[in-house]
């Protein structure tokens, strides 16, 4: 078998490595959950006689961990899809160079976690619990106000989280905890929250489309931690057009994490200046105005226009979690460490 | 060098001495290793259970619609996990079916039955996926036996189970331990399963794997439990040769039809129809919520509470054909099942090309065969994301080329064509191939006339594990994934990540185009028509 392989993989990089060169390329590595609309890209192309490749990459820490483990021999110019949880360990890494954009400007300050202009934010969304309005209406049950309030009695068995090991929100989540209760004193919360029946779901889709009561999985719980522009998608999004949203965003103070999206030009990058120029559009309101049906969640521009369903059924929260991304890389591994410890393991 | 050199890149990229003397490193090994082996141990035996009974069914019974209830033992080793996990909680979970009909029936104020986030959960899932290893392999194996020795037995006086027992069973001991060893490897390496519907208490090597190297960025660590988990599996191989070396006995094997018969005393039918029901409870009920939702929507606005009705629609298909964000990361579903069908035929096409040559290599009996052996199956032990990392740096920009796709299948499809062919290989004695020699045959000759028309059937089946193997591989986290060819598992996962409606039932109809695809694809491959077929 070998020689077959051998011969295939030299006409493979033979093929790969002399295709027409113009007009020229600009690579962007993303995480599996980019979208842009086909128009706007194109536009991009047009005014810069350039074509575009996207290369998805896995969620989020895988497409990271690649563009890492490649980062002596860059395999796109423009990287992104890093956020706040991630940012520190990008940074420190070292896989993006400085750039400055005329843009940012005009960005608020608050987004701009990079004193260095390594990472430049490009959108923004709050990890929220989501409840099913219908449920609390009908059982006339008052919504939680605080996280404290999910401990009592008369929520018991209603949430659905998920595992801050193996899925972004969930670690949302747990750092909204931490911000809340301090370190050791998060771990008595979740204690707490165990003890009245919390549901723990490996990642995003189970947890919404198999257990949330009011997603059109139809599963027996009526809050989820989800994002807070979920309520706007279910409108979007639903079999029949709806009056209003089935669901809706637990803003109260300290009850949602803000994530934070980043691009950044590669170290090393083939193609700079249209790198920089790509990052530009990102930033620029015709792309950032796209954004939001796009990828549902916000754009970091504030005169980019909202598309109505956002500005009627996204709550935004007053004070959400902001923390600093090198708090979380350094303690990350051993607050989700000490979270599963907390007595979810029943297997020794 | 497709496999162990990417592999090798990531190791030594991301091994380093220190993690070996961090002493949390080596609770974690542990914790990991302890629960895989337990858990694959009991699915593999719950397989077998089940598989064993269903193989003998298909291979010597002729009952209405044998070979649809055969296509439905095989697609479940397609499916999505996402979409089986939903399809069991549908009707096991805890507002389930069979629950919600036990609570009704007896007040009870909660569900009976505990199923999500149990092991019971872990090992339906397991048994609901692979059971199609060991029927396949089984089936191919007791159609083709001789059946003057069980009659043999019968005439000497032994009753069904006896034959069963001292004459069936032993002829399909090379069979068995290569389905059982497939079955194993692949409970070993599961990853989506115990994710999805074990809950966070259970973590397999493959889990702790992928945690630790995608959502920990601790690679060193990653990296190590890679090796550990790549040993177990070089050891399981090796186990089965030296194993397989004992149980052989060739026998001529004869055509597939003088076993079929159709039941007629009262103990056969009773047994067809158990396997009848048990075939629908465990495989087509967990399936056939997808196929449902697809064309139905809850007639109540969500949100509303009450009895929920269910309308028919075609919306969820139409849908799919529509663009309505003008996104450039739609999926067109043709285009989609269009690649997905093209990847599948080549990775058949690649791995038989491959793989026929290997299994003959291996199957000559010498100490060489049983090493590379061991080599050939050591792709099943490697976790996704490792492999994918190792892959970047081994090939760098090529790795984004569309091409490489079928190739990477064909790493993964090969231990299974391996596997299957092996013991029919192994079972063909040699003097039929001598005679043929003696007689004037050239080598060449000798192996077309004689070996090639008994390999055929189990070739067919080799064929039918590569493709269904290719069409259910989601390959991100495998290869970097460009957008303009996007495949039927990708377009699933692209509806699932958002929320709506609208997102849910297209997952819903984009997964059963996939399986109607899959059932389709084995039913054409099981019924082709190979040249130098004899019988």
């Amino acid at each position: 078998m070998r020689p077959v392989i051998v011969v295939l993989l030299i006409a493979l990089a033979v093929l790969t490595a002399c295709g027409p060169r113009q007009p020229a390329t600009l690579t962007v590595m993303t995480h599996d959950s980019f979208a842009a609309s086909e128009e706007v890209i194109r536009a991009f192309e047009q005014e810069h006689n350039v074509k575009v490749t996207f290369l998805a990459s896995g969620d989020a820490g895988t497409a990271l961990n690649k563009a890492i483990l490649t980062k002596d021999a860059p395999l796109a110019d423009v990287f992104y899809g890093v956020d706040n949880t991630f940012l520190s360990r990008a940074l420190e890494a070292g896989i993006f160079e400085p750039y400055r954009s005329p843009l940012l400007t005009e960005i608020p300050t608050e987004f701009q976690l990079d004193p260095e202009f390594r990472a430049l934010p490009v959108d923004y969304g709050d990890v929220c619990i989501n409840y099913d309005k219908a449920y609390f209406a009908e059982k006339g049950l008052p919504l939680p106000q605080t996280l404290e309030d999910l401990t009592r009695p008369e929520y018991k068995g209603l949430l659905v989280v998920e595992n801050p090991a193996t899925s972004s929100p969930g670690l949302a989540f747990l750092l909204v905890t931490v911000a809340h209760f301090g370190d050791p004193g998060y771990l008595e919360f979740w204690k707490a929250l165990k003890k009245n029946g919390v549901i723990v779901a490996p990642d995003w889709e189970t947890a919404y489309y198999t257990h949330f009561s009011a997603s059109s999985g139809r599963g027996p719980h009526p809050m989820v931690v989800s994002y807070g522009s979920s309520p706007a998608a279910e409108v979007i999004f639903a079999e029949k057009p709806l009056e209003d949203a089935p669901t809706a965003s637990l803003v109260g103070p300290g009850m949602c994490f803000r994530q934070i999206e980043f691009v950044g030009v590669l170290k090393g990058a083939r193609n700079r200046a249209l790198a920089q120029k790509f990052v530009d559009f990102m930033l620029s309101v015709r792309f950032q105005e796209d954004i939001p049906l796009q990828m549902f969640v916000f754009p970091v521009h504030p005169q980019a226009r909202l598309p109505e369903a956002f500005v009627k059924y996204v709550q935004v929260p007053e004070q959400p979690v902001l923390m600093d991304p090198a708090r979380i890389a350094a303690h990350r591994e051993r607050w989700i460490r000490a979270w599963s410890e907390v007595g979810w393991i029943i297997m020794d | 060098m497709f496999f162990l050199y990417p592999l090798g890149s990531i190791l030594r990229a991301a091994l380093d001495g220190s993690v070996l003397l961090d002493e949390r490193t080596w609770v974690v090994v542990r914790r990991a290793l302890g629960f895989t082996l337990y858990q694959a141990a009991l699915s593999t035996l719950f397989t077998l259970l089940v598989g064993l009974p269903l193989a003998y069914l298909f291979a010597r019974y002729r009952f209405p619609l044998r070979s649809l209830w055969r296509i439905a033992v095989a697609i479940p080793f397609m499916l999505p996990t996402v979409v089986v996990a939903a399809g069991f909680n549908a009707w096991l979970g805890d507002r389930g079916w069979v629950n919600l009909t036990l609570m009704r029936a007896f007040g009870l104020p909660e569900a009976p039955i505990p199923f999500s986030g149990t092991l019971t959960a872990i090992v339906t899932a397991h048994v609901f996926y692979n059971t199609t290893l060991i029927v396949r392999i089984l089936a191919y194996t007791l159609e083709h036996m001789d059946p003057r020795l069980e009659q043999a037995a019968r005439v000497l006086g032994a009753d069904g189970w006896r034959v069963f027992w001292h004459i069936t069973l032993p002829l399909l001991r090379p069979a068995l331990l290569a389905a059982a060893s497939l079955v194993f490897l692949f409970d070993f390496t599961s990853f989506g399963v115990i994710l999805l519907l074990g809950g966070p208490q259970f973590a397999t090597l493959e889990v702790e794997i992928y945690v630790q190297g995608v959502h920990m960025l601790n690679l060193s660590l990653a990296a190590l439990l890679s090796v550990v988990q790549l040993l177990c599996t070089a050891a399981l191989s090796f186990l089965y040769g030296r194993l397989l070396a004992q149980v052989i006995a060739p026998i001529a094997p004869r055509p597939a039809e003088v076993n079929l018969r159709t039941p007629c005393r009262w103990a056969e039918r009773a047994f067809v129809g158990l396997m009848v029901l048990l075939l629908i409870a465990l495989f087509v009920l967990p399936m056939v919520s997808v196929p449902i939702r697809s064309v139905a929507r809850l007639e109540a606005a969500r949100g509303e509470r009450g009895e929920i009705r269910y309308g028919l629609t075609a919306d969820y298909y139409r849908e799919l054909f529509i663009n309505r964000r003008g996104s450039l990361f739609y999926v067109p579903p043709l285009q989609a099942a269009r690649n997905s069908l093209l990847f599948a035929l080549l990775t058949v096409l690649l791995s038989l090309a491959l793989g026929i040559p290997a299994a003959v290599a291996l199957s000559r009996q010498n100490v060489w065969a049983r090493r590379m052996d061991v080599l050939w199956m050591l792709p099943l032990g490697v976790s996704g994301v490792t492999l994918g990392l190792g892959f970047l740096l081994a090939f760098r920009r090529a790795v984004a080329f569309p091409g490489l796709v079928p190739l990477a299948h064909t790493l993964i499809a090969l231990p299974l064509v391996i596997r299957t062919l092996q013991p029919a290989l192994v079972s063909i004695p040699s003097h039929l191939r001598q005679a043929a020699r003696v007689l004037g045959a050239s080598p060449w000759r000798a192996w077309w006339r004689v070996e090639w028309p008994i390999l055929r059937r189990a070739v067919l089946a080799a064929a039918a594990f590569a493709f269904t193997v290719s069409l259910g591989e989601f390959g991100a986290t495998l290869l970097l994934t460009r957008p303009e060819y996007p495949t039927l598992p990708v377009a699933i996962y692209r509806f699932l990540s958002q929320p709506g409606g609208l997102n849910y039932g297209q997952a819903m109809a984009m997964t059963t185009i996939l399986m109607l695809l899959t059932a389709a694809g084995v039913l054409l491959l099981e019924r082709l028509r190979m040249p130098g077929s004899q019988f």
